[in-house]
């Protein structure tokens, strides 16, 4: 049987993990790598690194990060973060990561989700959207594409953009709420669904997990095929076990190898 | 003994190369593991390992733009019977053709073609990507001792398309998504998985070593 994937997600800043990961005795809880050697033996679905790295000459950091992380731990690997040429994507996935996540560069040229895919597979192409509420006048909500963290708005609608970077060949969807990312609130319910249900491609729902309750709704009513957190599983909050086994008793299809 | 894995200018070669060394680490000869382009280490290589993600058309194109590497995987496993592992793509080249954006010849070890996916379910997506059980319909050395059926361990999938075999007998494992989707080929001494051994944790790297422990 098909499963529901749970995805911890590591914020990693010039080659070290942002705010450190400390649910198990690490050695060095701010090396990327022994966290995702951790979480590899705690069952996590796949993993991702989201590369913050602000500076150019920095990049290479998160290269060697992917090589040794595909030396130790033998599950997917996604990498998002400054993506912007089919060269970034070619060396991404010679170091080892199995799927790379484009988010600015789709905004500012849609194009490149498709060069992108024709070349690598539609599957290892995934698109991350940030959206935010916006509130209209005397009309529905909608939910609009924002860049640089959320401080940009660029008027887009997340649900057309959604459906046309899939058009264009995105193998995936990696769904955060702007709104609720940091919040511990849950995930925006409501967006989750609105873009899982317009395209026909897995859909991961992040930003705002709080508690296990939060990853549950975000696949049964947010119809999210995977859900990703990142608190809440670092600091030992929660276990990727614990995780899996409270959205079982919910009744989810879930993997529980280890 | 050496185990040649083809180096035809597809992605996931580092996390497959790492996997089988990991996996050869384990076993009391352990067998040398080479990346190559060179069709001469493939012909007098012990095993051949074909690794693959991409589209089908593409991979095909880098296969044969290494010069005499598809006479040299040819001879060493169909003529000198040699112990063959396609991972994915690399298991959808073993079809007759593939049918993905437009028909391509395949390397025509396993009669079938390589068509998309269709879940009768509407809800569930494609890419059929993450984590499914197997059904073993037949059994393989490469399987013994694997915990496998609803209840067993979970490979990991990420594909639209799948080899749509023409004779069951070569099937010997599938998976089920709104349908069956095709897991596992083999035939005479080549082996074939859909998804990746070597993103399926515990469960893949066992895989692996069975491969490299068989002496079909």
């Amino acid at each position: 049987m098909f499963k529901v994937r749970v995805i911890p997600c590591l914020d990693v800043k010039d080659g070290r993990v942002v705010k450190g990961v400390n649910f198990v005795d690490l050695r060095d809880a701010g090396d990327p790598v022994e966290a995702a050697i951790a979480y590899d033996a705690a069952g996590a679905d796949e993993l991702t690194f989201l590369d913050i790295t602000a500076t150019h000459e920095n990049r290479g950091t998160i290269l060697d990060v992917v090589r040794r992380t595909a030396e130790a731990c033998f599950m997917p690997v996604t990498v998002g973060g400054g993506v912007r040429t089919v060269d970034d994507i070619r060396t991404l996935l010679r170091a080892g990561a199995d799927k790379v996540s484009i988010n600015s560069a789709a905004v500012s040229r849609r194009e490149f989700v498709k060069e992108a895919a024709e070349k690598f597979g539609d599957q290892c192409i995934v698109v991350a959207i940030d959206a935010k509420r916006v509130t209209r006048a005397g009309g529905s909500d909608r939910w609009e594409i924002f860049t640089h963290g959320g401080r940009n708005s660029t008027g887009i609608d997340a649900v057309e953009f959604a459906q046309e970077v899939v058009s264009l060949g995105a193998g995936e969807i990696l769904l955060t709420s702007m709104d609720r990312d940091g919040t511990r609130q849950g995930f925006d319910i409501e967006l989750t669904r609105r873009i899982a249900d317009s395209v026909p491609v897995p859909v991961i729902a992040s930003g705002g997990v709080g508690n296990l309750d939060h990853l549950v709704a975000g696949v049964r009513d947010g119809h999210a095929s995977a859900v990703l957190a990142a608190s809440i599983f670092h600091f030992g909050e929660f276990s990727i076990q614990q995780a899996k086994e409270h959205m079982v008793r919910a009744g989810l299809p879930m993997r529980l190898d280890l | 003994m050496s185990v040649a894995i083809i180096d035809y200018g597809s992605g996931n070669l580092h996390s497959a190369a790492k996997a089988f060394e990991r996996a050869a680490r384990g076993m009391e000869n352990p067998e040398k593991i080479v990346v190559t382009r060179d069709p001469d280490i493939v012909f007098r290589a012990d095993r051949v390992v074909l690794p693959g993600v991409g589209a089908f058309a593409d991979c095909r194109k880098g296969l044969d733009s290494l010069d005499g590497m598809v006479q040299a995987m040819t001879e060493a496993v169909r003529d000198k019977a040699r112990p063959f592992f396609g991972i994915c793509v690399g298991m959808q080249l073993m079809a007759t053709r593939g049918k993905e954006y437009v028909t391509t010849p395949g390397l025509d070890w396993i009669s079938g073609d390589v068509e998309k996916i269709a879940p009768r379910d509407e809800n569930l997506k494609i890419p059929h990507m993450g984590w499914n059980t197997l059904e073993p319909l037949r059994e393989h050395p490469v399987l013994e001792r694997l915990p496998l059926g609803d209840k067993g361990r979970h490979a990991y999938f990420v594909h639209s398309y799948h080899l749509n075999a023409t004779n069951d007998a070569d099937v010997i494992a599938r998976a089920d998504y709104g349908g069956p989707v095709t897991a596992i080929v083999a035939k005479d001494t080549a082996i074939g998985t859909q998804f990746h051994p070597e993103k399926s944790q515990r469960f893949g790297l066992a895989l692996i070593s069975n491969f490299l422990k068989w002496k079909p």
